[in-house]
C-alpha cells in the first residue's frame, strides 16, 4: 500500500492504494466518485473516461502510480460555477440517455473533443467518440447533442453560468427530437 | 473544486435514499426526476390516507406546495418507463408535468406487476396508471366542489389546477389537505380523457433521471455503497456446471487488499448458486486482480460439453430432412414442389448464440445479518433487476427463511435486454456476505459477464419455397432446428404455427428438430423474433427474386387480405396494419428509386410484441465488402405513443443494436467453454457506423404497447436484403463477418 496525493476535480486528495490499482477503482472505491463506470476494464468501451490534464483517458487502464501530479477531472467535476457543462445541458435537451450507464464516459470524451475543437463536424465527432460503446445505441442523439453543445459553447462565451432552472426542458416546449 | 451543484444534488439523493417514502420536496429544478431537499409538510402523517385507497396512495402523493410525487414501480433499464408511466398518471390527473417528480418505488404487491420485459410495461400498466391519475383527479375535484358548494360536474382539471366553469380556480396544492379527506372514487365510476384532449401523452419529455445521469449521480447497482461494505468477486468453472476440486487459496489470500478467499459448494443450480471460489477484498480491484491469479482444478465431469462446431455439423446434416415434430402441415406442399412448371428455391440459414453485454456488468450488494437471540436471520439486497418480485422468494428459499426476512431495493439498471431476470448474481452476493458476516458488493468482471450469460440461442433453419408460373408463392416448407435444455425448448427457440407467413399461406409445412445443449439460454431483446425475422423476411425476398417480382409487391401479396387473424388479441397479426406499415416504410424510403451500382434498398416487416413494424435499409457495399448503412426508414404501429422522445429513442436504439449484433457478434463454445470474453473478441458497433434513422409512427387505435424490442427484428433482414440488392449476394449466415463483411 502506498500513499498518493492526487489532484481530483481541483481538489487535492490523499489516497492509500496499491500502485497497480487503476485510477477507476481509486475514484470509485476509495473516493466515492462513482460517475466513471466499469464496462470492460481493458480500455475498450470508454465507460471509465476521465480527463488527465485535459486529455480523455481510460481510467480502467491507468495505474494510480502513473497519475503523478496530473489534474484529473471526472464527470463530477465537469460542471463548474453554478451551471451544468453545455454538453450536460445538451444531453438533457436531446434526451440522449437510455439506460445511461455509458453516458458519463460519452460526455467526458465529448468534452475533451469540444475543448480542442469547438466546432467539430460529424467526422470529427465520430473519430473522437469511436472508443465509447453504447449498448443502447444512442449514437444518433450523441452526435446531435455534441453539435448543439458546440453551438451553445460558441454563443455563451463570456456569459455567466446559467441557473439550474434553465437546464430542464419543459414537456410543452420540447420539440420532437431527433 | 467540486461544484455547489454537485453537492446539492448529491445531498438530495442521499436524503431520497434515507427517506424514500418520506415526503420530499423538489426545489430549483422543474420537470421531476430528483430531489434537492427533504421537507415534511404538516399533514405528512395523513399521507397514508391521501387518496384513501391502498392502490392510489401507492402511486400518487400531493403536497401543499403543489409538488406531485408519482411512484414508478417498474425498474428502468433504459426503456424509459420511469418517465412514460408517470406521464400517463399525470395526464389523467390534469397535472402540469413540471410539478411532477418521480421516485422509484420499493418492491411490493400493492404496486401490481413490477417486472420489466417483453415490451409489456405500457400495455400492462396503461389502465392502472390511468386509474391512479383519474382517481386523484376526482378527489381534487371533490375537494373543490365541497369548498365552493357547487356540483362537481361543473369542475375540471388542467395544468395542476381545478377549474370551475365560472373561471374560479384552485391550485392542486391549495386543495391537498382537503383532497385527502375525500372518499375514494368507485373504480367503475372513473372516466378517462379523450385522446384529443391529451396535453402530456404524445409529447416529448426528457427522461426524469437525465440530470443525475449526466452529472454522474445516477445510482446504478454497481454504485451501491452501504456502511461497512466489502467487495466481492465470484469465480465459476468456465465450462458451465463444473465444480471445484482445489485452488491456490493461500496464495490468493496473501495478495494485496484480499481479505478472504474460499470455496463455495453451491446448490448446483445455474440460476442460483453454482460451485465456485469467493474472493473478498477492500476494493473491486483487489478482488479482480486476485481473480486473475486464481488457479483452480475443476471437476468437469458434470459440466457442459457443448460445441458450436458440432452443432453446426449436426444441423447441416439435417438441412435436407424434415423435422420430426410437425408444427403445421396444410394444403399440398409436396405436390407443388413436384410440379414441373413451378420454380423452387432452398435456403439454409444460420444464426449464432449472442451475449447480452449489458453495459453494467451483473452485480449485487447484499447484507446477511444473523438473527440474534432466537430471531431469524435477515437479508437486505440492492440489485439492478428486471424481476424485483422474484428476488426475495429465491433467496428466502435458498436459506430457508420466510420472505419477510428479505428486503429488496431496486436500483437503476445499466441495461437489461432480458439478462436481468435471473438471480444467480443475487444468490452469490448473499452467500459472500453470509460467509464474511459483512455487507458485500459483488461485481462480475466483463469476462464473467460474457462467459456466464443466459445467451440468445443460436440455431438453423432450412427453407424451401415454390413459385408458380404466375409468380405466386404456392408452397412453403420450413424446418426449424432449435435448441433444448433439460428436455425443454430454451427461450427464443420456439417455432409456432402462428409465425408469419405460415397462417397466411394455403400450402405450408413447418417442422422442427431440437438439439440438446447444456449452455444456459434466456430472453434477449425480442426473443425468437430477432432470429425468425432474419430468416423469414430474407427468404421471402429470395422467393420474390425467384419470381422476378418487386419485393414490396410480393410481400404485400403474401400478407394477403386485410384481416386480424385472431380478432381482439393484440398479440396476433393484423395484416391490415402490416400492409400499412410496410407500404409507409417503402414510400418514405423512396422504394423503387434509382441507385448507383453497389447500393441497394432492402425491405423487411416483422410482427412481435403487439407491434407491427417495417424497415427499409439503404446500404452500399464496396469491393472489400465494407458496408455503409446510410439510412434506415422505419414505420411503426404500436398504437398511441406515450413519450414521443422515448419512443423514437427506443426505435433508433433497436436499429443500432440490431446492426451491431448482425455485423460481428457471435458466441461460440467448445468443450462447454465460451470462447469469447471481452470487446477484443466480441466486436460491437461504434458511432462512425451508426446510420441515419427515420421513424414514422402510425398512431392507430391499437391499445398502446411497448417499443423496447420490436424495432430490432426487421433490421437484420432489411440490411441482408439490401446487400442482395446491392451485390446479388445472399446473406444466410449471421454474423455478417462470417461472410467477409465489415462496417
Ligand atoms: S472500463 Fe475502461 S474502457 Fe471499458
Ligand atoms: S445509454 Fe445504455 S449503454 Fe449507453
Amino acid at each position: 500500500m502506498s500513499k498518493y496525493t492526487l489532484s481530483i476535480n481541483g481538489e487535492s486528495r490523499e489516497v492509500e492504494a496499491e500502485p497497480d490499482m487503476p485510477l477507476l477503482w481509486v475514484l470509485r472505491d476509495r473516493l466515492g466518485l462513482v460517475g466513471a463506470k466499469y464496462g470492460c476494464g481493458k480500455g475498450l468501451c470508454g465507460a471509465c473516461t476521465v480527463h488527465l490534464d485535459g486529455n480523455p483517458v481510460r481510467s480502467c487502464t491507468l495505474r494510480v502510480a502513473d497519475v503523478g501530479d496530473a489534474a484529473v477531472i471526472s464527470i463530477e467535476g465537469l460542471a463548474t460555477g453554478n451551471g451544468l457543462h453545455p454538453l450536460q445541458e445538451a444531453w438533457i435537451e436531446h434526451d440522449v440517455a437510455q439506460c445511461g450507464y455509458c453516458q458519463t464516459g460519452q460526455i467526458m470524451s465529448a468534452a475533451a473533443l469540444l475543448a480542442n475543437n469547438p466546432t467539430p463536424n460529424d467526422d470529427d465527432i465520430d473519430a473522437a467518440m469511436a472508443g465509447n460503446y453504447c449498448r443502447c445505441g444512442t449514437y444518433i442523439r450523441i452526435r446531435a447533442a455534441i453539435h448543439s453543445a458546440a453551438k451553445n459553447t460558441q454563443s455563451s462565451v463570456g456569459q455567466p453560468g446559467r441557473s439550474v432552472v434553465s437546464h430542464w426542458v419543459p414537456a410543452q416546449t420540447m420539440e420532437e427530437r431527433s | 473544486m467540486k461544484t455547489n451543484l454537485f453537492d446539492e444534488v448529491k445531498l438530495g439523493l442521499q436524503q431520497q435514499s434515507i427517506s424514500r417514502r418520506g415526503f420530499l420536496k423538489l426545489s430549483g429544478i422543474t420537470g421531476g426526476g430528483f430531489v434537492l431537499a427533504a421537507t415534511l409538510p404538516s399533514f405528512a402523517d395523513e399521507l397514508g390516507t391521501l387518496v384513501g385507497s391502498a392502490e392510489l396512495n401507492t402511486f400518487v402523493q400531493l403536497s401543499s406546495d403543489g409538488t406531485i410525487t408519482i411512484y414508478s414501480a417498474r425498474p428502468d433499464m433504459g426503456q424509459g418507463v420511469k418517465t412514460s408511466l408517470p406521464m400517463i398518471v399525470a395526464e389523467e390527473m390534469g397535472a402540469k408535468w413540471d410539478d411532477v417528480f418521480v421516485l422509484q418505488s420499493e418492491v411490493g404487491e400493492e404496486y401490481g406487476g413490477q417486472w420489466v420485459g417483453g415490451s409489456n410495461s405500457i400495455a400492462a400498466s396503461f389502465n392502472m396508471m390511468r386509474q391512479m391519475g383519474a382517481s386523484a383527479r376526482e378527489m381534487l375535484i371533490g375537494a373543490a366542489a365541497e369548498t365552493l358548494e357547487l356540483p362537481r360536474e361543473e369542475f375540471s382539471t388542467n395544468n395542476s389546477e381545478v377549474i370551475h366553469e365560472s373561471g374560479r380556480r384552485f391550485t392542486f396544492g391549495q386543495l391537498a389537505s382537503l383532497a385527502i379527506k375525500q372518499p375514494l372514487p368507485d373504480e367503475d365510476s372513473l372516466t378517462f380523457k379523450d385522446a384529443e384532449d391529451y396535453t402530456i401523452i404524445g409529447t416529448s419529455v426528457s427522461g426524469v433521471d437525465n440530470l443525475v445521469i449526466t452529472t454522474g449521480l445516477a445510482m446504478f447497482g454497481i454504485d451501491t455503497e452501504v456502511p461497512d461494505m466489502l467487495y466481492g468477486a465470484y469465480h465459476k468453472c468456465p465450462a458451465i456446471g463444473g465444480s471445484v476440486v482445489s485452488a491456490n487459496l493461500a496464495e490468493i489470500k496473501a495478495l494485496p487488499g484480499v481479505k478472504d478467499a474460499f470455496v463455495i459448494e453451491g446448490n448446483g443450480r445455474v440460476d442460483q448458486l453454482m460451485p465456485g471460489i469467493g474472493i473478498i477484498g477492500d476494493s473491486t480491484w483487489a478482488v479482480f486482480n486476485a481473480k486473475q491469479k486464481l488457479k483452480v482444478n475443476w471437476d468437469e465431469s458434470n459440466a457442459s460439453k457443448d460445441s458450436w462446431r458440432d452443432l453446426v455439423k449436426t444441423a447441416s446434416g439435417l438441412k435436407d430432412k424434415r423435422g420430426r415434430n410437425m408444427v403445421v402441415n396444410k394444403g399440398s406442399v409436396d405436390a407443388q414442389f413436384d410440379k414441373k412448371s413451378n420454380k423452387v428455391v432452398e435456403g439454409f440459414y444460420t444464426y449464432p448464440f449472442v451475449a447480452h453485454f449489458c453495459m453494467e456488468p451483473m452485480n449485487c450488494t447484499a447484507s446477511y445479518v444473523a438473527g440474534k437471540a432466537g430471531e431469524k436471520d435477515s437479508i437486505e439486497i440492492w440489485v439492478p433487476t428486471q424481476n424485483p418480485a422474484s428476488v426475495g422468494p429465491t433467496v428466502a428459499g435458498l436459506y430457508g427463511l420466510e420472505n419477510d426476512r428479505i428486503e429488496v431495493h431496486v436500483t437503476r439498471l445499466g441495461g437489461g435486454f432480458g439478462r436481468r431476470f435471473s438471480n444467480e448474481f443475487v444468490c452469490e452476493s448473499v452467500e459472500l456476505s453470509k460467509r464474511v458476516k459483512r455487507p458485500v458488493k459483488l461485481t462480475w468482471t466483463r469476462e464473467d459477464d460474457i462467459r456466464h450469460d443466459y445467451y440468445r440461442v443460436g440455431g438453423f433453419q432450412a427453407l424451401k419455397g415454390a413459385i408458380n408460373k404466375k409468380g405466386k408463392l404456392v408452397a412453403w416448407d420450413q424446418h426449424f432446428i432449435g435448441m433444448r435444455k433439460d428436455g425443454r425448448a430454451v427461450s427464443g427457440s420456439r417455432f409456432s404455427r402462428n409465425e408469419f407467413p405460415l397462417p397466411n399461406l394455403i400450402n405450408a409445412r413447418g417442422t422442427s428438430t431440437m438439439l440438446d445443449i447444456a449452455t444456459p439460454c434466456g430472453p434477449w431483446r425480442a426473443p425468437g423474433a430477432n432470429t425468425h425475422a432474419f430468416v423469414v423476411q430474407s427468404f421471402i425476398h429470395e422467393l420474390a427474386h425467384l419470381a422476378g417480382r418487386d419485393h414490396l409487391e410480393f410481400l404485400l401479396e403474401v400478407m394477403g387480405k386485410r384481416q386480424w387473424l385472431n380478432p381482439g388479441n393484440i398479440r396476433s397479426l393484423n395484416t391490415g396494419r402490416a400492409i400499412d406499415v410496410t407500404t409507409l416504410a417503402a414510400k418514405q424510403a423512396g422504394w423503387g428509386k434509382k441507385l448507383p451500382a453497389g447500393r441497394g434498398l432492402g425491405l423487411a416487416f416483422h410482427f412481435s410484441h403487439a407491434a407491427h413494424i417495417a424497415e427499409v435499409a439503404e446500404v452500399s457495399v464496396d469491393k472489400n465488402k465494407k458496408l455503409t448503412v446510410h439510412r434506415v426508414t422505419v414505420a411503426v404501429d404500436v398504437g398511441p405513443i406515450i413519450n414521443r422522445s422515448g419512443a423514437l429513442s427506443q426505435v433508433k436504439g433497436s436499429i443500432i443494436d440490431g446492426l451491431s449484433t448482425m455485423v460481428g457478434q457471435e458466441i461460440t463454445m467448445e468443450a462447454g467453454r465460451i470462447e469469447q470474453s471481452n470487446l477484443h473478441d466480441y466486436p460491437v458497433l461504434r458511432i462512425p457506423a451508426a446510420p441515419e434513422v427515420d421513424v414514422h409512427f402510425i398512431e392507430s387505435d391499437n391499445p398502446p404497447t411497448g417499443l423496447g424490442e420490436p424495432g430490432l427484428p426487421p433490421l437484420a433482414p432489411a440490411v441482408g436484403n439490401a446487400i442482395f440488392a446491392a451485390t446479388g449476394h445472399r446473406v444466410r449466415t449471421m454474423p455478417l463477418s462470417k461472410e467477409g463483411y465489415s462496417v
